[in-house]
Parts: structure tokens; sequence; C-alpha cells
């Protein structure tokens, strides 16, 4: 028995009544904390799991995420959801999805076990040779960095690309300049 | 309401913010020999300069850390990162590693990785701040908020 | 059913929480929310396909004297690892592209509840 099983379950067991609470409380801030906390959680799964370039990013990029939403709903919290409890809708959507868990729990019998990964066996796949030869090749000890800049760096390209466009869109929506004013006694522009 | 927060607040921000900027530049640096490398160094980075951002105010932050400077940071460091992609071609193939390998573990080595890391490193944190910056300075007509 | 099923079955529901929070509710905040999960428990599902049990971490250290394909095979998989790193980042991005589409709609309709934008034409 690995001997990290426990402890990993009972993350995960963390994580999934954060979503819970996440999802069926009315208080918007209460959903906002929770889903900090499932983060959280989420970085030390990584650093049980062995990532901790992953643990230190995610720590960092769940807190920033949790301060722009917090600076959203802050003043906003006096929009209470409303009770409108469309019983129908929301019966068939879990009726739908507890078939999908059923259907995609008995695809997961059929993947390799935990803890064994497609790296061992008798066909090692392209991560052993990543990691048998990345300090030769690439000169780097850190075999993640290598494969993400060197092996993998076509990919990085796209990710900074998918990066910058969402960033502008997100410039493009919130400028003021040209913008065609909705509501009156607005603020000159910059 | 003055903008920004206490000065207890005020006084920490000032003393960390250069601590934590070091450490963002020294988890970019080192990302080929330790845990790290550019996504979680500018990460760090940006989140230095948003503790800025929320102890200050706006107005004083844009005096130290413009959006202007936010967004030449962010497209300069991704046409850093095609240079050193197109510069491949100079030994033969599109981003091929053509700088010298050198011995492991020091910081000056495996070729081109710490220019990559480098360029990323500033594109995302100046991006994720530059993202913050327009995100507090956006006033909807006719909100009553407080200014951040 | 195993006990070495039970990590991919609970990081799958984690996903179908999300799933559920995206599709059946009507505060664009708690979309956002939602969506936020969905990724959470995406990334943990790719990181759980690559742990080796022991495993250490795929880095190497000065002073270290094992061969290659000892390391190699004492090492968990390096490859989920790096493509999770890029999606967080991206997270963070797609975060603020759908906040500040929030606020514009805000400032348009006055409320964040999705059926009575959907009334409101104009």
């Amino acid at each position: 028995m690995d001997p990290i099983l426990w402890p990993l379950l009972a993350l995960l067991a963390f994580m999934i009544i954060g979503s819970l609470i996440a999802a069926e409380a009315e208080d918007l801030l209460s959903s906002v904390v929770c889903v900090g906390a499932v983060g959280a959680g989420l970085a030390i799964i990584n650093l049980l799991l062995g990532a901790p370039d992953l643990a230190i990013t995610q720590v960092v990029v769940e807190v920033l995420c949790v301060v722009v939403l917090i600076r959203v709903v802050l003043t906003r919290r006096h929009e209470t959801q409303q009770t409108q409890k469309d019983t129908l809708a929301v019966g068939s959507v879990l009726l739908v999805l507890g078939v999908l868990l059923a259907v995609s729990t008995w695809a997961m019998t059929t993947l390799h076990p935990f803890g064994q990964p497609l790296l061992a066996g008798d066909r090692p796949g392209v991560a052993y040779q990543y990691l048998t030869r990345g300090l030769a090749e690439t000169g780097a000890a850190n075999h993640v960095t290598a494969v993400l800049l060197d092996y993998r760096a076509y990919d990085t390209l796209g990710e900074a690309t998918v990066i910058f466009v969402s960033i502008m869109g997100a410039y493009a929506i919130l400028r003021r300049k040209g913008r065609i004013h909705h509501a009156p006694g607005n603020e000159p522009d910059r | 309401m003055p903008p920004g927060m206490s000065p207890i607040v005020r006084t920490v921000a000032r003393l960390v913010t250069g601590f934590i900027t070091m450490y963002g530049i020294y988890v970019v640096l080192y990302g080929h020999v330790s845990p790290g490398g550019g996504f979680a160094g500018g990460a760090i980075l940006a989140a230095g300069f948003i503790l800025l951002l929320l102890a200050f105010g706006k107005v004083r932050t844009e005096q130290i850390v413009s959006h202007r400077m936010a967004i030449a940071w962010d497209s300069g460091g991704a046409l850093a990162f095609l240079a050193v992609a197109a510069l491949g071609y100079v030994a033969g193939s599109f981003f091929l590693n053509f700088l010298a390998l050198g011995e492991p573990y020091r910081l000056v080595s495996a070729g081109t990785l710490p220019l990559s890391n480098a360029s990323i490193g500033a594109k995302v944190g100046a991006g994720l701040f530059g993202v913050f910056l327009a995100l507090s300075v956006f006033r909807p007509a006719g909100d009553r908020e407080d200014e951040t | 059913m195993t006990l070495g099923v039970l990590p991919y079955v609970l990081a799958l529901v984690l996903t179908f929480i999300g799933l559920y929070v995206v599709v059946a509710k009507k505060n664009i905040i708690k979309i956002i929310l939602g969506v936020i999960m969905l990724e959470h428990a995406v990334n943990l599902f790719l990181l759980l396909l690559g742990y080796r049990s022991g495993g250490t971490a795929p880095i190497r250290s000065p002073g270290d004297t094992v061969s290659a394909e000892a390391f190699a095979a004492g090492s968990v998989d390096p490859l989920p690892q790096a493509l999770i790193l890029t999606s967080i980042v991206i997270g963070l991005g797609c975060l603020a592209l759908m906040v500040s589409l929030a606020l514009r709609l805000h400032e348009k309709f006055g409320t964040f509840d999705m059926t009575r934008i959907r009334e409101l034409r104009g």
C-alpha cells in the first residue's frame, strides 16, 4: 500500500467538501473563500505527488485569483441570488451527471493503477528518454524546465500566445477611451 | 477614506516588496537548476507589484510602475522569446538549443534555457500585473465604491 | 474495483461538481467559480496519472551520483507536470478576461443574474 495514499484521499475529500460548499452557498464571498481553500488543498497535493514547481505556481496563482474575485464581489454583495429553484432542470442535470459518473468510473478501471505510470514497464514511453538523456542533451538539472523549454518549446510558444491574447482581450474590454457612454454623469477619459 | 490601506500595511509593504521582487528574479534565473522557472517566477513578480498596488492605491503605484511600463515589458518579453526561437535557425532548425551547454548546476549553462526563462518571466509578470492594474482602474459609470 | 482507482474517481467527482455549477447556476460569479473548479480538477487528474509509488521529483541535485537509468527508474513522470504548469497560468489569464466581462455586464444591466440579463434586451 502506498504510504501517501491516506493523506491523498483525505486531501481529496477536503477538496470535494470545499467545492460542494462553494457550489451551494448563498453568499458569494463564502463561495470565493471556499474556492481558495480548494486551490490550497491542490497545492499540498502537488507537494505530496512530487511536483515542487507546480506547488509554487499554484499557491501564488490561487492567491491572485482570490484577490481578484474578492475585489469584484466585495462591493456587490447585495446582489443576492434569486431563489426561483427550477427543480426539473436541476434534477435532470444531476441525473445526467450521475450516469456520466458511473460510466467514467467504469472507464477508470481500464487505466493503469495509481502509482504505476506508463513510464515503467516493458514499453516505456517518451518520458523515459527525456529522463535518461535530459541532463546530457540539455544541460539542465530540472527536467520539467528541460521538457518545457527545449523538448516541447513550441507548446510554450503557444501558451505565451494564449496568455498574451487573453490579457489583450481584458484590456480591450476594460478600456474607457472611445466607448459609447451609457450612463449620465461619468468621469472624463484618462 | 484615503486610498490604500492602514500605515501598518504600508510600512510592511515598503519593507517587503524589494525582497519579493528579488526572490522572483532568483526563481526565474535558477529555473534550470532548482524548482521554479519562468512561470512560477513571473507569478511571484506579479504578486510583489500587486502588493504595492493594494497597499498604496493606484495613484501612487502608477508613479512607480505605470501602465505603459507594464505593456512595454509584456511585449518585450514576448518578442525576446520569439527572437530566441528564430535565432535557432543559426544552428539548423526552429527553437534549437544553439548556445554552448556548459557544465550542469551552474547559472550559465543549458544553452538558451536561462534566456527563455527570463523572457517568459518578464512576460508573465508584467502581463498579470498589467491586467490587475486595468481591473482596479476600471470605474463603472455611476458606481459609488471606494478607491482600492 | 481496487483501491488504486479511488484517487481517479475522486478527481472525476470534482470535475463533475464544477460542471454542475457551470451548467445549473444562474449567477455569473458562481459560473466563473465553477470554471475555476473545473480547471483545478482537470489539472489534478493529469497530475495523478504521472505519479510513481515512492518516486522522487524529476530534479537532479549536485552530489547525486546515481546513473541516469537508476534515476529514471525512481522518479515521477515530468511530462504531465510541464503541461500543467502552463495551464495554471493560462487559468489566471482567462479568469481576468471573464471577470472583465462580468464587470461590463454589471455596468450595463445592473445585476449578475443571468435570467434577468436575458430579459432585458438592449
